[in-house]
């Protein structure tokens, strides 16, 4: 039972690193490797709001989600959008966003250097014991993933309940026949792109409650987030869900009842065999 | 073998003799330079040879390369190192095998990622067989191979996966993953073995980039897991590929060269923004120079033939 | 006021009559060159202990003139380059430093790893290299293969040694069991440090209930935890890297690991962990240690703050700062920039340094601290090789 709770609040923790790169890979088509780095922005504002003023993270979100959406909505609209247009071919697009989400990656650490400075940043917030079930468990994480259940159930909602969520999900599926029957395709891209990063951003500022970062720690993040979408199957929110679920119970249940040690090991061994069985994910459509 | 071909090969085997030379300017800058070129160029170009024709983007270049690594630090003390550099290139090659092998079925950018969790897997292995099992001592290379005979190894590595592409151009092999790479559905229906060609090209980056990774082990004297299993090494790889461009034997030098001398330039003269700037960096060439620099080249290698012309 | 005794104690390490501001005119520069990294993995730590303890005594040799020579004084000029925290960066960058910059000395990098990929370079050169931030149990073979290698931090078995002293000694005393339990994050340092410990621990008669690593990154590290208080132990030892050292305090606090002793190893030092923690660390045992109460230390942990706007951390903040006033003596003594000269200087020589006297012998300064606790709110030096003003260990008492 403990394992399960424990097991599932780290599944939380990873479908917030995961969802935003979901929305941003699986509509946009942009494979976004700088997509860690904006997570460990959102945790820096969280950091800096904490610190200068005592105001609670959860409060910041209100500021850091439009902030990220605006920025990363500027970052496909201006820097990404082009490199659509010119992309002949779908590898192409690939190869291109690769290069560019890359050298983008630097200059976001680049940036947090220079402002920030590269020691670790950690504070204290509601780190105190919760006790689910007779077991204790931080507050924190009980709160992040309660948040991030909140986050993917909306967007769930959202993207099958709502017109515009339809033409995401349509563009997700297929932006060529999107285009065709009325849908604004590079419109709709960028919306998925700037909420993508959103929904990232918010993500590092409810991580940053329990976990200790520094200007360098994006990369982790990204190679986090590109095994989860890629295992739960590009462009479908179900996916990451039971992805990091999965992630989040094979982890706790290896170091629990084998050893601590072959954690890491044990969810990429997890993520392999899926991909060996189910090479399109576990919710990814076979494409033609 | 035509004209054509021996001209080529009288002017690689000029180009690697004249770098061999690099060592005798007595810089060890520039030696220390050379290192880094060679090393990328070796690691690059047998990507290449197996990404270029096929576009499939591996990422799993540092776990091959930490794999070499680990062979040498873990030998070092029981077996002589010419030994060891056998089992590193052998052992690199079984487990491209593997890896090959299993992921068959995938394509794009689920092998991009599959790439990506393996090499991490490895190197998650490894870190907990040496913990659990491994000398407490740590895992020291101490030898007496200086840079010099580095790079000259480095020099004689780029040489053998120049000599393999070319022999691999010019076989049925390379005709094939020609063909698989165009259209794998043509292919198969030609008879070819897509399955086989394509791990056998697999086995050969593998193998070389474990190769590179034990000629280097000495380099770093002392190993640890997050030095030899590098992620950033994968990328840095693929990333100078590209740069270059994966179609041609030579594409991914033409990117080497030009990337470690920017990267040098600007580690040189903004110790405090050198990450900010390599980054710009990046982003400038992606929009400047869309096709690689192979690209270019060869576009204006048209341009001035249409204008002679 | 502090700068007045910053002054006082160099001017006692060096010659007299430095202490004249603009007295004598700089004759000369000497070049210092530095490389660690600003980004990458290790930049959280070299941002803390590194970086900042090299502005500081530049700042500080510049302001009263530069350093004495017997041409005139010489003021510093730095050249500082970023590592990436990539080992070939490292190499390159002291290529660099020493064939293009043409520096006078080098400062060494930061981590064990770097400090030995690049000694050779050192070596090659004739730079002396007084390594800080590296802790090895093979120092006897690598200063005889590298004649210009310094250590100053320790050996990795001492280390481990010292831990198990202070558990031994706890339960002698009979205030705690002999039940410990130890993790160790699987990187180089904490596997060799956990490697070394097994022996030590099983010959001083402790009892080892958990013993079990976990990755780099870990995100979760409560199963950790959780696992470890069902062994039911009487301390708790993990030899840990700067963010697990805080995520298993954390989760220790949440799960109220009640245990007399907690130990855990890098960072535990850092004002950061203090900062974040505040008094339910009272009581936590750490790697490394100072003390912070001597003249000297407080006059450099002020300066620090004034110069840096930072605060030092509890170990290897003055011993970077150390190393750097061995060199700035060295160089005073022999009286000009001969790199030789300066080499044998620093082996033949007796240092005064914000640690106390540093004296190598053959290369390694075998008197350093190991191990070290917070005590209401600062970090004290509880265990050492040999240094004077060791505070006696607390029991630890809850996390509150």
């Amino acid at each position: 039972m403990d394992i399960l709770i424990t097991g599932l609040l780290l599944g939380g923790t990873y479908s917030l690193i995961a969802m935003g790169l979901n929305l941003q890979y699986g509509v946009a088509r942009i494979m976004n490797l700088a997509n860690g780095e904006m997570l460990v922005i959102g945790a820096f504002a969280a950091f800096w709001v904490f610190t200068a003023g005592q105001i609670s993270p959860i409060l910041s979100i209100v500021v850091v989600a439009p902030l990220a959406f605006l920025l990363n909505w500027l970052i496909y609209r201006f820097m990404l959008l082009p490199l659509v247009r010119r992309a002949k071919s779908a590898g192409q697009l690939e190869v291109d966003s690769i290069l560019a989400t890359f050298g983008l990656a630097f200059v976001f650490v680049g940036i947090m250097i220079a402002t920030f400075g590269g020691e670790y940043f950690t504070y204290s917030y509601l780190a105190e014991p919760f006790v689910i079930l007779g077991e204790t468990y931080a507050l924190n994480r009980v709160v992040a993933f309660v948040l991030a259940a909140i986050m993917c159930g909306l967007l769930y909602l959202w993207l099958n309940k709502s017109r515009p969520g339809m033409a995401v999900r349509a563009v997700a599926v297929n932006p060529e026949s999107s285009g065709l029957v009325g849908i604004n395709v590079s419109r709709v891209s960028a919306f998925a792109f700037g909420l993508g990063g959103a929904v990232t951003a918010v993500g590092g500022t409810l991580i940053s409650t329990f976990l200790t970062m520094d200007a360098s720690i994006g990369v982790l993040f990204t190679m986090k987030a590109l095994i989860i979408v890629i295992m739960g199957g590009v462009g479908d929110v179900r996916g990451v869900i039971v992805a990091s679920l999965i992630l989040g119970l094979a982890e706790t249940a290896v170091a629990s009842l084998i050893d601590p040690g072959l954690t890491l090991a044990a969810a990429y061994f997890m993520f392999i065999l899926i991909l060996l069985f189910r090479p399109q994910g576990l919710f990814g459509r076979r494409s033609s | 073998m035509n004209g054509n071909e021996l001209r080529n090969i009288l002017l690689a085997a000029a180009g690697l003799g004249l770098a061999a030379l690099l060592p005798l300017t007595g810089s060890g800058y520039l030696l220390s330079l050379g290192v880094t070129v060679a090393m990328y160029t070796v690691l690059a170009t047998s990507w290449a040879l197996f990404s270029g024709p096929t576009h499939y983007i591996s990422l799993a270049t540092g776990a091959f390369y930490g794999l070499g690594t680990y062979v040498v630090a873990v030998g070092i003390d029981t077996l002589p190192y010419p030994v060891l550099l056998l089992i590193a290139f052998v052992a690199g090659g079984v487990a491209a095998g593997l890896v090959g092998l299993a992921t068959l079925r995938l394509s794009g950018v689920y092998f991009v990622i599959f790439t990506l969790g393996l090499a991490e897997m490895i190197r998650q292995l490894v870190t907990w067989v040496q913990n659990n099992w491994g000398s407490h001592r740590g895992l020291y290379v101490l030898t007496d191979i200086t840079e010099e005979i580095i790079y000259w190894e480095l020099l004689a590595a780029a040489a053998l996966v120049y000599l393999v592409g070319w022999w691999i151009n010019r076989s049925r092999l390379g005709f094939a993953l020609r063909i698989i790479g165009n259209d794998e559905v043509v292919a198969a229906h030609c008879g070819i073995n897509t399955a086989r060609s394509k791990v056998l090209l697999f086995m050969v980056s593998g193998s070389v980039a474990a190769l590179v990774g034990g000629l280097l082990a000495p380099r770093w004297t002392y190993i640890e897991p997050a030095i030899a299993f590098s992620a950033m090494l994968s990328f840095q790889v693929v990333i100078m590929a590209l740069l270059g461009g994966a179609s041609r034997l030579w594409g991914p030098l033409v990117g080497v060269i030009p990337f470690t001398l920017l990267w040098e330039v600007i580690s040189g003269h903004f110790p405090n923004q050198t990450t900010l700037l390599l980054g710009v960096a990046f982003l400038l060439i992606v929009y400047v120079i869309p096709n690689g620099i192979l690209g270019r080249l060869e576009q204006l290698y048209r341009a001035a033939r249409e204008g002679a012309g | 006021m502090k700068r007045r005794t910053i002054l006082k104690l160099a001017a006692a390490t060096a010659l007299a009559g430095t202490m004249a501001f603009g007295g004598a005119q700089a004759a000369d520069t000497i070049k210092i060159g530095a490389s660690a990294p600003k980004t990458g993995p290790l930049a959280g730590g070299s941002t803390v202990t590194h970086w900042p303890n090299i502005k500081l005594w530049v700042e500080q040799v510049n302001a009263r003139g530069g350093l004495q020579l017997k041409s005139g004084k010489a003021k510093l000029e730095l050249v500082e380059y970023d590592d990436q925290t990539n080992p070939g960066e490292a190499i390159k960058n002291i290529q660099r430093m020493a064939t293009q910059d043409k520096v006078d000395f080098i400062i060494a990098p930061y981590g064990t790893a770097f400090n030995l990929a690049t000694a050779p370079i050192f070596d090659k050169y004739g730079y002396p290299q007084i390594a800080v931030s590296a802790i090895s149990d093979q120092i006897p073979e690598l200063t005889k293969r590298y004649p210009r290698l310094f250590f100053t931090l320790g050996t990795t078995t001492a280390f481990a040694q010292a831990v198990a002293d202070i558990l031994v000694q706890m339960k002698n005393d009979g205030k705690i069991g002999s039940k410990v339990a130890m993790v160790n994050v699987a990187d180089a340092f904490g596997i060799e440090l956990a490697a070394a410990a097994r022996p030590i621990f099983k010959k001083a008669g402790l009892d080892v209930v958990y013993d079990k690593s976990y990755p780099l990154g870990t995100q979760d590290l409560s199963p950790i935890v959780k696992g470890a208080k069902a062994s039911n132990p009487d301390s708790f030892v993990a030899w840990s890297y700067p963010p697990d050292t805080f995520g298993l305090t954390q989760q220790a606090i949440i799960q109220n690991l009640d245990v007399k002793a907690f130990y855990t190893a890098v960072a535990t030092c850092f004002p950061a962990y203090g900062g974040k923690f505040g008094s339910k660390v009272n009581g936590n045992l750490g790697a490394g240690g100072i003390n912070p109460d001597t003249p000297a230390m407080q006059a450099y942990a002020a300066a620090h703050k004034k110069i840096t706007g930072k605060d030092a951390d509890g170990w290897a903040s003055a011993t970077t700062y150390a190393s750097l006033e061995i060199l700035e003596q060295a160089i005073e003594g022999v009286g000009s920039a001969d790199r030789d000269a300066v080499t044998d200087y620093i082996k033949n020589n007796t240092f005064k340094t914000v640690m106390g006297d540093v004296t190598f012998k053959n290369q390694n300064n075998d008197v350093f601290w190991t191990v070290g606790q917070w005590q209401n709110g600062k970090y004290y030096g509880v265990a050492s090789t040999g240094r004077p003003g060791e505070k006696p260990v607390q029991l630890k008492s809850g996390w509150n």
